[in-house]
């Protein structure tokens, strides 16, 4: 079972209350490539319920155009996680996010649950994907078994707030304090396959410094960023989109491995640069990502 | 009758009234006709002095009678006292069968709606009326019908003597005792008073109305002494909070900015987006920031502005302060850094006449390149409505907004697919103020629609990457995420007119009636 989506591109992924209209309704103009449905922290304890029945009927009428739905969860220490993802299978979500992972068993629970939900509601097995964010010292140390826990997940998530608590500092705006975090859960993830992303950047006057962060875990290797309001989301598809100095460059890569393939030749210049098959999996990533980003109007 | 807009005019206004349906925005031009003038009391000794006691006094010395009309100006905005403290003691002193000419009318005068409702106001000309007056119109409360019309409008029903104002009340920020008003000063300070000059000119009876007497002479008078009967001296004429308010903080609202930016992305890749442009636009939130927005593309590009024409507010007295344009036309401010900007030898005062009358021999609004304006409503003909809510209720204005879209080479309209539940684009308006001939452009959050009449437009933009819609696809977008609304349901009695620029008549306001369910 290989889900398509698992790969998909997931640049952005923006928090949304699922319990406000206003902000459920139509976030899809903005175009992030993921949306967050929290019924998690956003949500108050005794409102719970309304927010579920506020997520089920977004997820059931509303057209988001392409845009991935991701449902977080409340933590699997809470009374509410099962009925959240029952309601959010039920309603068609694309993914769940499970907050505060800790352990691979915790990948397990929340995959069980998703499979009988998926059972009675007659949803094809396998189309809900899983992601895991971890928030934790103990996550952060444990990433690699959690990105292989299951079939279903296609990735990572530092939770950068809950994690500097647990690391006895907080968030400083540098990125020093979480970059044992980060390069931990990127060389995990990658280990095993799987996407990476990144914490939010809260300070929304300091547009700046968002930018700098963004391009920090981009060099890093993240695969994307989770972000808070819509201003947030041209300035990471920016920093993502690849160049066209690259673009021009990967797109030769590709075609010439190729070619030279056919002849029998393993190595050889493009450009000056020695290539050869080590270069193809990267070239093809770039094209790719270039076509997302509606940048590549190329033949490959 | 109806009319080039597809809107049936009943005989029977067109009766009363004695206009004409809505022909086209040219069905007038080259009209002729002889302006109307006022009658004027001579002042010819050196000893009588202007100053009157109270309003009181000075109504009984304008021979204030029944059925007389009286003008009044909005550049006090929802600080202006002085409608009410005029209509109060018209009240107290038993006058019935008031119109009111007003160049506009908002909340703050929900206080004159048992004037409406008692019959010393029966008539109404505004701009338009918010709050309580709109409602008590839609219910069918004022005798008379009310007329909607534009800025422009105004000038010349008055100048062509449709509408004679036998009083009218200046509020002066500053007045010396011979009448010379100024909109500058004082504590009331409103920067200009172009909506007031044409009542100084045609008034039989001008009466300014100020709280800061200033010695004489108040120079450069904005109204001058020649025109004025009175001066009354008050407490207060507005409340300064709410007549200018702080600059607005450039908006975070991410819709609002995208919106912005589409019409920012538009307007550059026009033709008349070169050096010496004109450009006006409104105070809503993305109005001003594609200003902001469009402000950085002139400075890159090393293009300056001509002229900008408004309502005024900061980022367009910013482009003179920078000297990305060579001079501002005001006929309104909206905030502070606006008002303190009339002091800027390039800020030049322009009345409503020489911004938007259709009856002169030429106002600014044909001079425009580009004007960007709201809309409550789009139709899928581009009619818009400015004024009558998606509940039926007359709840804004129609300001300029039909005389700057009809004299601009490019009318950029933004509105938001939904305004909350209800689409902003829809099949058909509630009341069509400002024609859809008229509009060139709409641009919503969802996509960007041009009039196919702008074949020339269109053409420009085809290797834009803009989301471009037709105006049919929006419609469907919108309608497809809440639904299309039921009709909002009217008796069959007219309250008010929409009044074209030309006086004919664009469309009429019913009354309302409660929502009836089908079975």
């Amino acid at each position: 079972m290989m889900n398509a989506n698992k790969k998909r591109l997931r640049r952005t992924m923006m928090f949304l209350n699922a319990q406000k209209p206003s902000l459920i309704k139509d976030p899809y103009i903005y175009k992030p490539d993921s949306i967050m449905l929290d019924l998690e922290d956003a949500v108050a304890e005794n409102q719970k319920d309304a927010a579920r029945f506020s997520l089920y009927h977004a997820l059931q009428e509303i057209d988001y155009r392409g845009c991935e739905r991701v449902v977080r969860i409340n933590g699997l220490d809470s009374p509410y996680w099962k009925e959240d993802i029952r309601c959010s299978v039920a309603g068609g979500c694309d993914a769940i996010r499970i907050p505060k992972t800790e352990r691979a068993e915790d990948v397990k629970l929340v995959e069980a649950e998703v499979i009988a939900a998926e059972k009675e509601f007659n949803i094809p097995e396998g189309r809900t994907l899983i992601m895991a964010a971890i928030e934790s010292a103990r996550g952060v140390m444990r990433s690699l078994d959690i990105c292989e826990s299951s079939e279903r997940l296609f990735g990572i998530a530092l939770s950068g707030g809950d994690y500097t608590k647990d690391l006895q500092t907080h968030i400083t705006g540098t990125g020093l304090e979480l970059m044992g975090a980060r390069q931990n859960m990127i060389i995990a993830a990658r280990a095993a396959g799987v996407q990476c992303f990144d914490t939010v950047y809260t300070n929304l006057d300091d547009m700046e410094g968002f930018r700098k962060d963004v391009e920090t875990i981009h060099l890093m290797g993240f695969d994307g960023k989770s972000i808070i309001n819509p201003r947030q989301i041209s300035i990471v598809h920016e920093i993502f989109t690849p160049s066209q100095k690259d673009i021009i460059f990967a797109e030769k890569v590709v075609k010439e491995i190729d070619e030279k393939k056919a002849l029998g030749i393993g190595v050889f210049t493009v450009d000056g640069k020695m290539i050869d098959i080590a270069f193809y999996d990267g070239a093809k990533r770039t094209i790719d990502l270039a076509k997302a980003s509606g940048v590549y109007k190329g033949d490959l | 009758m109806i009319n080039a807009v597809g809107r049936d005019i009943p005989e029977e206004i067109l009766q009363i009234t004695g206009k004409e349906v809505f022909q086209g925005n040219h069905y007038r031009d080259g009209y002729t006709y002889k302006k109307d003038g006022p009658m004027t009391k001579c002042v010819v000794n050196n000893t009588d002095s202007k100053l009157v006691e109270n309003i009181h006094e000075v109504l009984v010395k304008c021979g204030i009678k029944d059925g007389m009309t009286l003008g009044f100006h909005h550049h006090f905005r929802e600080g202006d006292y002085i409608v009410n403290m005029v209509m109060e003691e018209v009240h107290k002193m038993g006058i019935k069968d008031i119109t009111i000419c007003a160049s506009s009318l908002g909340k703050a005068h929900d206080p004159i709606v048992p004037y409406i409702e008692d019959g010393t106001i029966t008539n109404i000309q505004s701009s338009g009326v918010r709050g309580k007056i709109g409602q008590a119109i839609s219910e069918g409360k004022l005798k008379g019908l009310a007329i909607m019309r534009s800025h422009g409008g105004r000038v010349r029903a008055i100048e062509s003597g449709e509408t004679r104002i036998d009083i009218a009340f200046i509020g002066a920020p500053t007045c010396d005792d011979y009448g010379n008003c100024r909109g500058i000063g004082g504590k009331s300070d409103c920067g200009v008073l172009s909506y007031a000059m044409v009542d100084g000119d045609y008034a039989d009876k001008v009466v300014a109305i100020t709280d800061c007497l200033v010695p004489f002479p108040n120079f450069p008078a904005h109204i001058s002494m020649t025109k004025v009967d009175y001066v009354v001296v008050v407490d207060a004429i507005g409340d300064p909070k709410k007549i200018a308010t702080g600059a607005a903080k450039p908006t975070t609202d991410m819709r609002k900015l995208m919106m912005a930016d589409y019409c920012t992305q538009f307007v550059v890749n026009t033709p008349y987006f070169k050096d010496g442009f004109s450009y006006q636009t409104g105070v809503g939130g993305a109005s001003i920031a594609s200003t902001i927005s469009l402000a950085k593309i002139m400075k890159e590009r090393n293009i300056r502005m001509r002229f900008g024409v408004g309502g005024l507010t900061k980022p367009m007295c910013d482009l003179l302060i920078n000297g990305q344009v060579d001079c501002l036309l005001d006929t309104q401010d909206f905030d502070l850094a606006a008002v303190e900007s009339v002091k800027n030898l390039k800020h030049f005062r322009i009345s409503a006449g020489e911004y938007a009358d259709p009856f002169n021999k030429g106002a600014v609004v044909n001079k425009l390149d580009f004007v960007i304006l709201a809309a409550l409503e789009v139709d899928v003909n581009f009619n818009c409505n400015v004024v009558v809510g998606s509940d039926g209720v007359i709840t804004g204005a129609q300001g300029g907004h039909p005389d700057t879209a009809a004299g601009a080479k490019c009318t950029i309209v933004i509105a938001p697919l939904l305004q909350g539940r209800i689409p902003a684009i829809c099949s058909e308006v509630t009341t069509v103020t400002t024609p859809g001939e008229s509009i060139d452009v709409v641009i919503t959050d969802y996509g960007i629609a041009i009039n196919p009449k702008r074949q020339d437009l269109i053409e420009c933009m085809k290797d834009v990457d803009l989301p471009f819609k037709t105006i049919e696809e929006l419609r469907d977008i919108a309608y497809s995420i809440v639904g299309e609304p039921e009709k909002v349901q009217f008796t069959d009695k007219v309250v008010g007119i929409i009044e074209a620029r030309d006086g004919t008549i664009m469309d009429v306001v019913r009354q309302i009636k409660p929502f009836h369910f089908a079975e």
